[in-house]
């Protein structure tokens, strides 16, 4: 399969960041669809299938990002999802998924901190894509 | 799905083999979560089982009977609370002694279950647990004690700072890659945005150094006469700009030229504020009002605005440090979060005090009273 075949579904509500996440995948190859909130993400899931999703972890809610995770992952099981956020190590409150405890609750497949390069993020994807 | 193990400690085998049946095919969905939970019975039939298994395979809510042949359920329970262990233990008894009652509940029991329980009884304690056990998991981290404001400050600083740096980081790297051409005006957007983002900073680090400013004393040698109209109309001034870009006219209605014995710079923190937030949380369109008054002892300011209103729910949070009501509407809203909390601190600073009234997308009310002579 190559990049164009796969669907990402980015939701965050910094549009700079969005706007700059979707133009990166985009030039990688990607298809895309961009939503600015939790809502938006939520009705967007109930009627399409990504390849992949993209979730900033605080939207309108602290946990937006924590509650579309389950929700994609109880519709799509099969769909990787990315957890992104700017807060990181030094709030002392660093989620991980290393711990097998977190796993359990943090239904993402891959966490990452904001202000990547977008290679590293083409990487990830591609990880997880197993492309 | 998640699995939560449950124990059950009862000398009686019909007992654990009936919360076994009952539970077995039980799951708990938690609406707001969309996540199903089903449940793994453990059973004991004394007390010591009970420990061993807690301390084996550290279940997450325990079933416990007081009257056991050997240590009683009380001992289990108080064993439970000096290891610390996260489990949530609900007392199965038959006849609830207010003794055992009190007991149970000094050491930490949540619920109670009556004996003989019908399977209706016993689901819905353990939907309630579940709930709960729920709730202190995704809380869990962030309420930490003491580590809560730590956190929204430092939540608040990530977001409202590093945000930015990032956004603007991305814009110059596009930039720098010239991914849009090479001509200077296709990059009009991303330099628009950087600049941005940049004010937006720059407003957060202005209120942090009003609030690093207010927690230091008062400064008495600061005190003098201050014309509250004169510090509403530079308010007003101030904020114009933005007003003309939001479409929002702002009157000063001067019933009384009300003058105070204060630090201008705390006057002026208390009125930039208010006032720009009600341009900042207005309609397009909209209407700010200010109105200075005073009777014999105090003097009265009143902000109005015909924003978007704060709803009940958040109006309890709104003078917390670090806060920020966060929906639709504030979304494309920048802020730090300590606005308000600013203008409390200074307002207490003068035994004054500050209250709200708001309806959502009807408007909402500031009024701050400041008594004339302060201690």
């Amino acid at each position: 399969m190559r990049k164009s075949d796969f669907t990402i579904l980015v939701a965050d509500d910094d549009p700079d960041y969005l706007f700059q996440t979707i133009s990166s995948l985009e030039r990688a190859g990607y298809k895309t669809v961009a939503v600015e909130s939790q809502a938006e993400a939520e009705s967007v899931i109930s009627k399409l299938k990504p390849s992949l999703a993209i979730f900033d972890l605080m939207m309108e809610n602290d946990d937006s990002g924590f509650i579309l995770c389950y929700k994609i992952k109880r519709k799509y099981p099969d769909v990787p999802v990315i957890l992104a956020t700017a807060v990181a190590h030094e709030t002392g409150i660093s989620f991980s998924l290393d711990s097998e405890a977190e796993k359990t609750w943090i239904m993402a497949d891959k966490y990452l901190e904001k202000g990547i390069r977008p290679e590293q993020l083409d990487q990830e994807i591609m990880k997880l894509l197993k492309i | 799905m998640a699995v939560l193990k449950v124990l059950v400690v009862d000398d009686e085998p019909g007992i654990r083999s009936g919360v076994t049946r009952i539970l077995s095919h039980f799951h708990v969905n938690y609406p707001f979560m969309d996540e199903d939970y089903t449940y793994e019975v453990l059973e004991a039939a004394t007390g010591e089982e009970g420990i061993e298994i807690i301390d084996r395979d550290k279940p997450d809510i325990v079933l416990l009977d007081n009257k056991l042949p050997g240590i009683q359920g009380t001992d289990v329970l108080e064993y439970i609370r000096n290891k610390k262990y996260d489990i949530v233990v609900a007392m199965i008894t038959s006849y609830a002694s207010l003794d055992v009652a009190l007991k149970a509940h000094k050491f930490g029991a949540t619920d109670f279950v009556p004996k003989p329980f019908t399977p209706q009884e016993l689901k819905s304690s353990i939907e309630n647990i579940t709930k709960q056990q729920y709730l202190k998991r995704i809380t869990h981290k962030m309420n930490q004690e003491g580590k809560k404001v730590r956190y929204q400050f430092l939540s608040v600083l990530s977001h409202e700072l590093k945000a930015p740096l990032n956004a603007i980081e991305g814009y110059l790297r596009m930039m720098q890659e010239r991914q849009s051409g090479d001509r200077i005006e296709d990059y009009a957007t991303p330099i628009e945005r950087s600049l941005q983002r940049i004010q937006g900073m720059r407003n957060l680090i202005m209120d942090l150094l009003d609030f690093t400013k207010i927690r230091l004393e008062r400064k008495e040698e600061k005190i003098e006469e201050v014309h509250l109209s004169n510090i509403a109309s530079n308010a007003i001034v101030t904020v114009r700009p933005y007003a003309i870009q939001m479409e929002v006219t702002i009157d000063l209605a001067i019933k009384s030229d009300a003058v105070m014995m204060a630090d201008p710079t705390d006057m002026e923190i208390i009125f930039n504020n208010l006032v720009s937030n009600s341009v900042k949380y207005n309609k397009r369109g909209g209407k700010a009002e200010i109105i200075i008054d005073e009777n014999e002892s105090e003097v009265i300011i009143v902000f109005l605005d015909t924003g978007i209103g704060i709803n009940e729910a958040d109006k309890e949070e709104l003078f917390s440090e670090f806060v920020r009501i966060k929906n639709e509407k504030t979304r494309n809203i920048s802020g730090s979060g300590l606005g308000l909390s600013i203008v409390k601190k200074v307002v207490e600073l003068y035994n004054g005090s500050i209250s709200v009234n708001s309806a959502p997308d009807i408007g909402t009310t500031f009024t701050v009273r400041l008594p004339k002579k302060t201690n």
